[in-house]
Order: structure tokens, then C-alpha cells, then sequence
């Protein structure tokens, strides 16, 4: 299918889309809802993430995120999720359990990304491997800031994506010195 | 006997509605219209620096990030009385309109079409006889019955991979579903290439804003855009000819294809012409400000009463009273402590009070806005009704292009009026983005011309007095009006409340017990098919549903995504 390609060329200068999109999910607004985002900058200023990994604050984006999620090799969504465990219990969906995850009321923007993935699946521009990274909230307060208790989870969640990505062979190695969130 | 059903949520994007409808002899009789989520970003703005509040304030909705951040850097303005350079202004007017055409684009394609356009039907359709019908309508050059097989192929593909289920809404085969499958073909090829617009249209917003979702080149006091025509770090001539270049080639999409398709698709369900309509007192705010002061602007806006133009009241500045004083919003039917009667946002109070659904007491989360009084419609159908009768040239001729079309599918002239409806809802956001799009080449212009005269300036630093002060901003965002109100003490925010689009369609009955937009829209609508109310999703997604801004979750565990009990049948469906 053709596109609505730049008339001038060479202008368009935005890079290419990387392989694999660490997406952080949330509303900041709502203490631990913004645990995907927190996560996400968490892994922005302490490590050094290779050029192949993507990370984006989504906040609590639906259809504008679009373009961020098609041609994916690889999407990992970091996110608050409620499925009746204890608060603060990390919760990691992969492969088949995703689909469902997508389709009930876990997280409450899967709404949202559902749709975008609808429309990617039908375009055939839908990330060829998905993972959900979540955790329990604890309160979903309107204040800015997560709790204790999530936040105490947050560099576990990093690792965690650390690790997921360590397994589809992106390797993140390189702490930052000297810079703290 | 009378039939409950109960849809909820109703939004397929961000945000938890939930509708509820009395469904006797085939037709609505009684509707209700529930926010599920709680507001709140007042409490979070409390105590905090006025010059940040709009970085927080794009946060309380995923869809409209960017219309919270321009609405709450003109209330700050507002109350400081301040000048905002005419490049900034002119520069947040070409955000505004991208952001507006992205998400009409988005609106109709991706999140609407498939209430009307059966993707299954478009399989048994004759591409041949598809590209014919389509070239008979518009010049596009993406029509061709090469085109058109390729996207049936892909479809044919995708549906036996068996996940038509991830369109979850669907209803595929509804007797309510009633395009020819050459119609419907056409749609889902439009529909696709509508992805690769609304691209073109984001990335105006990423290359001015900085950055999206979230914009970051806003200021209390202007952009921080800065413009120097030879650095690469900033607004080049190269980039801003980069931004042309995407203007002119969203103007084809929209021009050949998205209103000639409206108005084809429209025509073929003229029937809805005659249901939706609700309430017809119509509000609507100026936007694009052509002067540093915000008393000029390319587009206009006002009131209009009872669906009659020629009572069309225009508001016409920032400082303008007539808006300022109008707004008030009840809790009478909301979940928040009540028995002051109607406030004013400045004097707004948000106190949780939750009771339980109860019909004829409180049942919502939002509160419910009202005009002088009256219950409001907003959105592109009311922004496009005032344009019209503040005389308005491209609305005119934009609205006359759609009706004429439109007339010439259904073999019939369609008048004005068969805009308050339903399908008048979809006719008026493809006008609507017929108008911006000319906006926003018009400030293009505007802002080449300004630098060509050698002014660079695009901020001006906000100064702010001990004292108390208060101030207002709107916007004219893609869903309608949206207000911000402010209470500043010595640069701190003392009180803030955002009156937003969804607030004023979604809300519940006021205080004198009238129902609000989409309650009173629903009335008289058909159902076919009680435990498949399609007929229910249609009239509520023409307005564009969006509550993430008018409430805030509070849980979402009790609750499947989607339930829809038809009372009786006890019939769970999913959609």
C-alpha cells in the first residue's frame, strides 16, 4: 500500500523504529496507576539501554499511540494491573495469557491499547511478541507519587525488564555513574 | 413490558461510561448516562505553581493531552491579564488544528466506522463495481480496483486468521447494518489508508510540540519554540517547509476522502437523520487567536437556543462575560456533597458522595454543566452550527460541499437541519475538519509572514501579584468546548476546576432534573435487538465518548470490560 510519503525527501528525520518498544503505562496523577511510567524513567536515567530498545511514557495514551506500537518485533508494557493478589505482588504475562490480559479489565488502559492493537492485527503491523509486566496497586488516590510499597517494587519491575529483554537477546549492561533518579 | 439494558463500558477508547436504557415497543423511553470514574485534578493542583499546572494537567486524559495543556496555559494568562506573542499564538493554532484533524480522522476511521460498515460484508464485494462507485464520488487517487482487491485480500486474510474477535464491538451481520458490500469495501480501504494520514497529522504536533503524547513546548507567557531560521536545534524554514509539505498532503485525504465518504455514508443511512438529536441548545467557543490579546480569532463561536440559528449569541474575546458567567455545573444527580444548588467552577466544590446507582437520585460521577441555565450541547456539530450562523465563509462552504454530496447518494436535497441528529454528529466533525485544515494552512501563512517581518519573539515572562486572582481559558477542542478555571494567590493555585467537553454531553440530569446530552440523544432511538443495542453505541459514539478527563477511576476489579445485561434475558454479550 502506498503511503503519504514526505514530498521532501530527506527531511523526515525521524529515526527509524527501533525493534523493541518498552512501553510505560499510567496516570501520574493517580499514585501507583503511574508505576509504568515510573518504571520507565527509572530505566532512562540509571542504565544504559542499547540502540535497538525504545522507551516511551505512553501516559495514559490510546490510539495516539499508533504509530509508537506498529512494526514491533518485540513490545514489553509496563503497567499497574489488578487481579486480586496481594498489593505490591509483580505480575508477568507472556505469550498466551496476554490476549486474555488485553481483553478483560486487569489494567484499566487495556481498553485503550486493545484498540490499537486491534487495528495493528488487522493491518498486520502488530508486535510480533508482547509482554505485560505488572504489579499490584496499593492505592489508586488521586496524588501525585506511588506508595511506599510500590515504589519499593520499582527497581524490581526494572529488573524485570532487564530481564525480559535480556531473553529476546538485548542485552542491558551499562549502568550509568553517578546519576540517581 | 418495559426492557433494561445496560451497557458499560460504553467507550471503546480511555474512560469508563456507562449507559443505561429503558427499552419499550422496540425504542428508548428513558436513558441515563453514568461516569463510573471520579475527578480529581483540582486536589492535585492545590498549593502548586500556576506556571506548571498545565504539565499536569495534559495528564488527566490520554486522548486530548495537548487541548488541557493549551486551556490551562490561557487560564493563567487569563487571570494575569497578559499578551501572548503572535507567534506563539499562531504556532499553538497549528497544534490545536492537528491535533483536532488527527483525532477526527481517528474518530470516524478507527472508532466509529465499524458501527456503520460491516468488514465481513466487504468480503463478498466486487472490487470492479467498488472502484467504480468510489471514482464516481471523489478524485482520489488511492480508488483503483487494483487498490481495492489488494485491501480485500488483506482482509480475506485477516478475518480467516480467525481474529476478527479483537474488534470486540463488532456486530457484523446486524439488521441494522445496511451498506452494499461495494460501500463497505470501499470504507475499510479508506479505513486503512486513514492510518497512514492520521501519521501525517501526528507528526505536525510531534515537530512543533516536541514531543507526543504529551506535549512540551508550552508556556505560560507563549512557546518555548524558539525561531531562528539558520540553527538546526530550532525552528528551521527547512522544518516549518517540512510542516507545509504534511499540510498540503493531509488537505487531499481529508478534501477526497474523508468528507466525500461522511456524506456517501451518511446519505445511505439517511434514517439516521431523524434520530439523536437530544439537546439542540448548541455552545461552542471562538479558537485560534490572531491577536496577542485574544480578541480576534480565525474561528468563531457562541450560543445558539432550540436548534434556531438566528438566536445565535457570539462570544467574542477572552475577557468575554457572557461565557464567563453562564457556566455553572450541579451535583444534584452526581456522587458529591450537594445542596448548595448550581455553582460557579471559581466557586466549584469537589466532595466524594458516593450512594449506589439510584434512577431518580444520584447515579454519576460527573457533575452536570449547564448555560444560563440550560442544558448544552457541545462538540464539532455545535461548533459548526455557530460558525454557520456567525456567518462564517469556509464553514459555509464546507458544510454546503457535505449536504451536497450527501444529496446527490440519497437523490434528494438534504437541508441544514438534518444536521441535529446522529449521523449530523459525523457530518459535522468531517466539516469541521474541512475548516481546520484551511486554519491550519492559513497559520502557516500567518507565521511566515510574522517572521518574514523579523519578529522572533515567542514568550513573554509571566508576572504574578501577591494578591489573589482568578481567570479562565477555553479551548475549542475536538470533543467541544473545554473550559479551565482558576484561583491564583502569589503565583500559587488556590482553586482549579476543568469543565470539559465530556462533562457537558455525558452528564446526568441537573438540578431541575433535565437530562444531559447523550440521555436526552437517546431517546426514541430504535433497538432492534435489545441484548445487541447497536443502535445505543451509534448515537453515543457520534459524539466521540471520552470520560477520562470528566472522571477518574476508582476500581475496576468488580466489573468485566464490558457488560451488557439485557434484564430479563440475563444474557451476558460481550461486544
Amino acid at each position: 500500500m502506498q503511503t503519504a510519503a514526505p514530498v521532501l525527501a530527506g527531511l523526515d528525520t525521524e529515526p527509524p523504529q527501533a525493534p523493541v518498544l518498552v512501553l510505560g503505562l499510567g496516570n501520574i496523577l493517580m499514585m501507583d496507576e503511574g508505576v509504568g511510567v515510573a518504571v520507565v524513567e527509572n530505566l532512562h536515567t540509571r542504565y544504559r539501554l542499547p540502540p535497538d530498545v525504545e522507551l516511551l511514557d505512553g501516559g495514559t495514551s490510546g490510539m495516539a499511540l499508533l504509530d509508537d506500537l506498529r512494526l514491533r518485533e518485540a513490545l514489553i508494557v509496563v503497567d499497574a494491573v489488578r487481579t486480586g493478589r496481594p498489593p505490591g505482588t509483580l505480575v508477568v504475562l507472556k505469550d498466551d495469557a496476554v490476549p486474555a490480559f488485553f481483553r478483560s479489565r486487569i489494567s484499566p488502559h487495556q481498553l485503550a491499547l486493545s484498540d490499537v492493537l486491534a487495528v495493528l492485527a488487522l493491518t498486520g503491523e502488530a508486535p510480533a511478541n508482547i509482554t505485560v509486566i505488572g504489579v499490584e496497586p496499593l492505592s489508586l488516590e488521586t496524588h501525585l507519587g506511588l506508595s511506599d510499597l510500590v515504589m519499593a517494587r520499582v527497581e524490581e519491575l526494572t529488573t524485570q525488564v532487564i530481564a525480559t529483554l535480556d531473553a529476546l537477546g538485548y542485552a542491558v549492561t551499562t549502568q550509568v555513574e553517578g546519576q540517581t533518579p | 413490558m418495559a426492557e433494561r439494558i445496560t451497557v458499560d463500558p460504553m467507550t471503546r477508547i480511555e474512560g469508563h461510561l456507562r449507559v443505561d436504557c429503558e427499552v419499550d415497543g422496540g425504542k428508548v423511553v428513558k436513558a441515563w448516562s453514568s461516569g463510573q470514574m471520579w475527578r480529581g485534578i483540582e486536589l492535585i493542583l492545590q498549593g502548586r505553581d500556576a506556571r506548571d499546572a498545565w504539565i499536569f494537567t495534559q495528564r488527566i486524559c490520554g486522548v486530548c493531552t495537548t487541548v488541557h495543556a493549551i486551556a490551562s496555559v490561557r487560564a493563567v494568562e487569563n487571570a494575569l491579564q497578559m499578551e501572548v506573542p503572535l507567534n506563539a499564538q499562531y504556532i499553538r493554532n497549528m497544534l490545536i488544528t492537528a491535533h483536532s484533524i488527527h483525532d477526527h480522522i481517528v474518530h470516524f476511521y478507527h472508532l466509529s466506522a465499524l458501527d456503520w460498515v460491516d468488514i465481513v460484508s466487504a468480503l463478498s464485494a466486487d472490487p470492479k463495481k467498488a472502484s467504480e462507485l468510489a471514482q464516481s464520488l471523489s478524485d482520489w487517487r488511492l480508488n483503483s480496483e487494483q487498490h481495492f482487491r489488494q485491501i480485500q485480500n488483506k482482509l480475506k486474510t485477516f478475518v480467516e486468521s480467525g481474529q476478527l474477535g479483537v474488534f470486540a464491538s463488532g456486530y457484523w451481520g446486524h439488521p441494522a447494518m445496511k451498506l452494499p458490500p461495494e460501500v463497505n469495501l470501499m470504507a475499510v480501504a479508506h479505513y486503512f489508508q486513514a492510518l497512514d494520514y492520521q501519521r501525517t497529522a501526528n507528526k505536525i504536533v510531534a515537530i512543533l510540540g516536541s514531543k507526543t503524547p504529551h506535549i512540551q513546548n508550552l508556556a505560560v507567557g507563549g512557546v518555548t519554540n524558539t525561531i531562528n531560521l539558520s540553527s538546526q536545534s530550532t525552528l528551521t524554514l527547512e522544518r516549518l517547509y517540512y510542516v507545509k509539505s504534511l499540510i498540503d498532503q493531509l488537505g487531499d485525504f481529508v478534501r477526497q476522502v474523508y468528507m466525500v465518504d461522511v456524506a456517501a455514508i451518511g446519505a445511505m443511512y439517511a434514517d439516521w437523520t431523524a434520530y439523536g438529536a437530544g439537546i439542540t441548545n448548541y455552545l461552542s467557543v471562538p479558537d485560534l487567536p490572531l491577536d496577542t490579546r485574544g480578541t480576534r480569532f480565525e474561528l468563531p463561536g457562541g450560543y445558539i437556543r432550540n436548534a434556531d440559528l438566528s438566536t445565535f449569541k457570539p462570544i467574542s474575546s477572552y475577557g468575554d462575560t457572557y461565557f464567563e458567567d453562564g457556566v455553572k455545573e450541579s451535583v444534584k444527580h452526581a456522587w458529591y456533597q450537594g445542596g448548595k444548588g448550581a455553582l460557579h467552577p471559581y466557586d466549584g466544590e469537589t466532595i466524594p458522595e458516593y450512594t449506589d446507582f439510584q434512577d431518580d437520585d444520584k447515579y454519576s460521577w460527573v457533575k452536570a454543566p449547564t448555560f444560563y441555565d440550560e442544558r448544552a450541547q457541545v462538540g464539532p456539530l455545535a461548533n459548526v452550527l455557530t460558525m454557520v450562523a456567525a456567518g462564517h465563509e469556509p464553514t459555509t462552504r464546507n458544510l454546503n460541499t457535505v449536504l451536497e454530496l450527501a444529496g446527490k447518494v440519497a437523490g434528494t436535497q438534504i437541508p441544514v437541519e438534518a444536521l441535529h441528529s446522529t449521523i449530523g454528529r459525523h457530518a459535522a466533525r468531517a466539516v469541521r475538519t474541512g475548516v481546520l485544515h484551511e486554519a491550519l494552512a492559513n497559520q502557516w501563512q500567518l507565521l511566515m509572514d510574522n517572521i518574514g517581518k523579523g519578529d522572533y519573539d515567542t514568550f513573554n515572562q509571566p508576572e504574578f501579584p501577591k494578591d489573589e486572582v482568578r481567570g479562565f481559558g477555553y479551548h475549542e477542542a475536538p470533543r467541544g468546548v473545554l473550559s479551565h478555571w482558576t484561583v491564583i494567590r502569589d503565583g500559587k493555585i488556590s482553586n482549579y476546576q476543568a469543565v470539559v467537553p465530556s462533562t457537558w454531553n455525558a452528564s446526568p440530569r441537573d438540578e431541575r432534573d433535565q437530562p444531559g446530552p447523550y440521555e436526552a440523544s437517546l431517546l426514541d432511538n430504535p433497538i432492534a435487538d435489545p441484548e445487541k443495542p447497536l443502535e445505543v453505541l451509534r448515537t453515543i459514539h457520534s459524539f466521540d465518548p471520552c470520560l477520562a478527563c470528566a472522571v477518574h477511576m476508582v476500581d475496576t476489579r468488580q466489573q468485566e470490560i464490558v457488560r451488557l445485561q439485557a434484564v430479563g434475558a440475563q444474557c451476558g454479550v460481550t461486544f
